[in-house]
């Protein structure tokens, strides 16, 4: 008899496959956000897959900071005009002009919480009612509990004791005027997964997430790289160093790994025997304990 | 399949679902597993281990893992379902950890409506007891379709092979009432490591596999309906570019039986029959799709086809009507309420409906039938009657998890308040 089974890769697919065309669906007005990191390139990814041979139904949308990596801008702008995406750029030195949102300051200065303002305004000013992201339950312990479809009020808020139980296949995307939904179509897979997925399918991934020799300092035990916006604290020092991401985020927060990976398989490797996770590297997190729980409830990603 | 989709690109998905309280030392058994394979980080554990000394508790607590809310952690309780995910080189796991207590049927119900696999946790020295009832009920009554039973702190009863058995005759008078589907039972020690990933040397009489050997070795590939064709449609793709002018696909993942191109079907709710024409993925051209794949199926006839539509079989049909009896598990602190109109998700179709009778309840932790309280309030389970406004096409829930489930959406808050399961 034949055996109609499908690999743990391809039912991850199937079922974010599946969250897509239901955004598709059920909303009027979506929106998926795209920082550059694997997770969003993973998640356009099979949003291509879900909707060919047509284009992918909704556009994609950037926060930038202004504080980027300039080869996550030159990926980003590439794969959106490949594809014949609409790409929506918003940027967060447009709140901070208009007074929407205030810079840090400091050399720990990052406005990576800033992000949140820029993008309330943009579902606001956009009238988005979905906003989808490649937010991920095992990578951060706020993250563990939250749905697929996850509501947000029309502050964006999210309430994490409040949330509508999901079950089987079933999502219910009800909200009323004003309000919106974010959604994870990735909700279920690991970094591993994403990894193995991308390598399965052969996904191209921007530079920084291989090794390349970079100018970077070391600050509470994590490597940072240079750039014109991070300022040294007496006793930091410049030095070149083979470094790749793990994570891609804001320049300011995005700890780099000290690596020789070169290639998937090596990746997939060092991912296999790290004892960190990826989000160990993230400044952001280090705020407090509860930094992640406090960032999405005012409407971070 | 390509030849890159094997070894560790080729893994099956196992979900399994865990019900217990803080003492039944589910926590330990999930931590053994998660440390054993390596899903715990070095950074993780270390913040654990400062969050359990500021709470001044002697051992690590896991929970502490993914209780990562505010809320939680202040209160020493499980909000919600925790997911949790690990892997062997043979499976990847996803892990539903609900709370046991009966004040969280709620949580056990979503836990399981995703699971191929119950863990239900008894210990040794109390046996089989409401809670472990209220567990396999659940179990029976979301079709989950293997359940293991792990007898725990054997260390506690000296290994004996008497009690573990006892306790299995006294869980297979339950499971053969509520009609549990393939049960397996082992002796273990979450604590000591006995059976949880290698063999116990103090139970030498158990020659069954360990937990982490189940886990890995259940066979799962019968646990969808693979005889019955059907196919909600999700959305439909109609590209606007020139080459693919006139490309009509129906969107959907296949909620049952094995899609063949060139298959006779009937679309419902008009009933038409066409044929398969193509079945897409990603630009691939695929012969067959089965369950739980996504996929895109063209048909040889243009026919009215829109989201909420079903292609099915041309002979074995699903059933239809605008008159229903379920099972509800409550899920809203507001009862329901009979007469009023509930917004009803079906498959990939929405209708409103009422409720038009209260059967009877179920008290849970006896399994007896309630008929002089017919209030359904939070966490309550009862059968129940609705109308709705068209007609659904569905299957017994026993048949279908797929085509058998639906949810009740309160039209005031737009809160999901009801899990019904079609009998």
């Amino acid at each position: 008899m034949e055996k109609y089974t499908i690999n743990h890769l391809r039912e991850l697919e199937a079922e974010s496959v599946f969250i897509l065309r239901e955004v598709a669906a059920q909303f009027e007005n979506p929106v998926m956000l795209f920082s550059g990191g694997k997770d969003s390139i993973v998640m356009f990814h099979l949003a291509r897959k879900a909707f060919f041979p047509a284009r992918v139904p909704f556009p994609l949308m950037h926060i930038d900071t202004g504080h980027n990596f300039d080869e996550t801008i030159k990926f980003r702008d590439e794969l959106a005009e490949s594809t014949g995406t609409r790409l929506i750029v918003k940027y967060v030195q447009d709140s901070i002009n208009n007074g929407r949102a205030v810079e840090e300051k400091g050399p720990n200065a990052s406005r990576n919480m800033l992000q949140t303002v820029t993008l309330l305004d943009a579902i606001e000013d956009e009238k988005f009612d979905c906003a989808m992201g490649g937010g991920r339950r095992d990578e951060e312990k706020a993250r563990a509990k939250e749905r697929f479809f996850s509501h947000r009020d029309e502050f964006g808020q999210w309430d994490p004791k409040n949330q509508r139980p999901e079950l089987w296949n079933l999502f219910n995307g009800k909200k009323n005027v004003g309000e919106h939904f974010r959604v994870f179509p990735i909700s279920n897979w690991t970094e591993m997964d994403v990894w193995q997925y991308i390598l399965l399918e052969n996904i191209e991934m921007p530079n920084l997430y291989y090794t390349h020799e970079r100018e970077v300092f070391q600050r509470d035990g994590v490597w940072l790289a240079k750039a014109p916006f991070m300022e040294l604290k007496p006793g930091e020092k410049i030095e070149k160093r083979k470094v790749r991401c793990r994570t891609i985020g804001d320049i300011t927060c995005t700890g780099l790994t000290l690596s020789t990976a070169n290639s998937l398989e090596d990746i997939i490797q060092e991912v296999a025997i790290s004892r960190v996770t990826e989000r160990g590297g993230r400044a952001d997190d280090k705020r407090s304990e509860a930094a992640m729980e406090d960032r999405k409830k005012e409407g971070y990603f | 399949m390509s030849g890159k989709e094997s070894g560790y690109l080729d893994m099956e998905l196992l979900r399994f679902t865990t019900a217990g309280s803080v003492d039944d030392g589910k926590s330990t058994l999930i931590g053994r597993l998660l440390y054993d394979s390596k899903a715990i980080f070095e950074d993780q554990m270390e913040a654990i281990e400062r969050a359990s000394v500021g709470k001044g508790g002697e051992e690590v607590n896991l929970a502490l893992l993914t209780d990562g809310l505010r809320a939680e952690r202040e209160q020493g309780i499980t909000i919600d379902v925790a997911y949790r995910y690990f892997a062997t080189p043979k499976r990847k796991f996803i892990i539903a950890d609900t709370p046991g207590h009966v004040q969280y049927t709620r949580n056990m119900v979503t836990g399981a409506s995703t699971a191929n696999a119950a863990v239900i946790l008894v210990d040794a020295r109390n046996g089989v007891i409401e809670q472990t009832r209220r567990h396999a009920y659940i179990a029976a009554l979301l079709q989950i379709p293997h359940v293991i039973v792990c007898v725990n702190k054997m260390d506690l009863v000296d290994f004996s092979q008497e009690r573990f058995e006892e306790i299995k005759a006294d869980f297979m008078q339950v499971a053969d009432r509520l009609g549990n589907k393939d049960v397996h039972y082992l002796p273990i020690s979450a604590k000591l490591g006995d059976n949880v990933v290698d063999e116990s040397k103090n139970m030498s009489w158990y020659t069954g596999r360990t937990f982490i050997g189940l886990l890995e070795n259940i066979p799962i590939e019968h646990d969808e309906d693979l005889s019955d064709l059907r196919f909600p449609v999700q959305y439909v793709i109609r590209p606007q570019a020139d080459e693919y002018h006139d490309y009509r696909g129906y969107a959907g993942r296949v909620a049952g039986g094995v899609f063949k191109v060139g298959q006779e079907v009937a679309v419902f709710p008009s009933g038409m029959k066409s044929k398969i024409a193509a079945i897409d993925f990603g630009g691939e051209e695929k012969q067959e799709a089965f369950p739980p794949q996504s996929v895109t199926i063209r048909l040889e006839d243009d026919i009215d086809i829109s989201r909420g539509s079903m292609i099915s079989d041309a002979e074995n049909q699903p059933q239809q009507g605008q008159e229903i009896e379920l099972m509800v598990s409550w899920l809203s602190e507001t009862p329901m309420a009979l007469r009023k109109k509930y917004t009803l998700l079906h498959t990939s179709n929405e209708a409103r409906c009422m409720v038009t009778e209260v059967l009877h309840k179920v008290n849970i932790n006896t399994l007896e039938e309630v008929t002089d309280d017919k209030t359904v309030g939070l966490n309550d389970i009862a059968r129940i009657r609705i109308k709705t406004t068209k007609p659904l096409f569905f299957d017994s829930y026993k048949r279908n998890r797929n085509t058998g489930s639906l949810i009740l959406i309160d039209e005031a808050t737009n809160n999901t308040v009801g899990a019904g399961m079609i009998l």
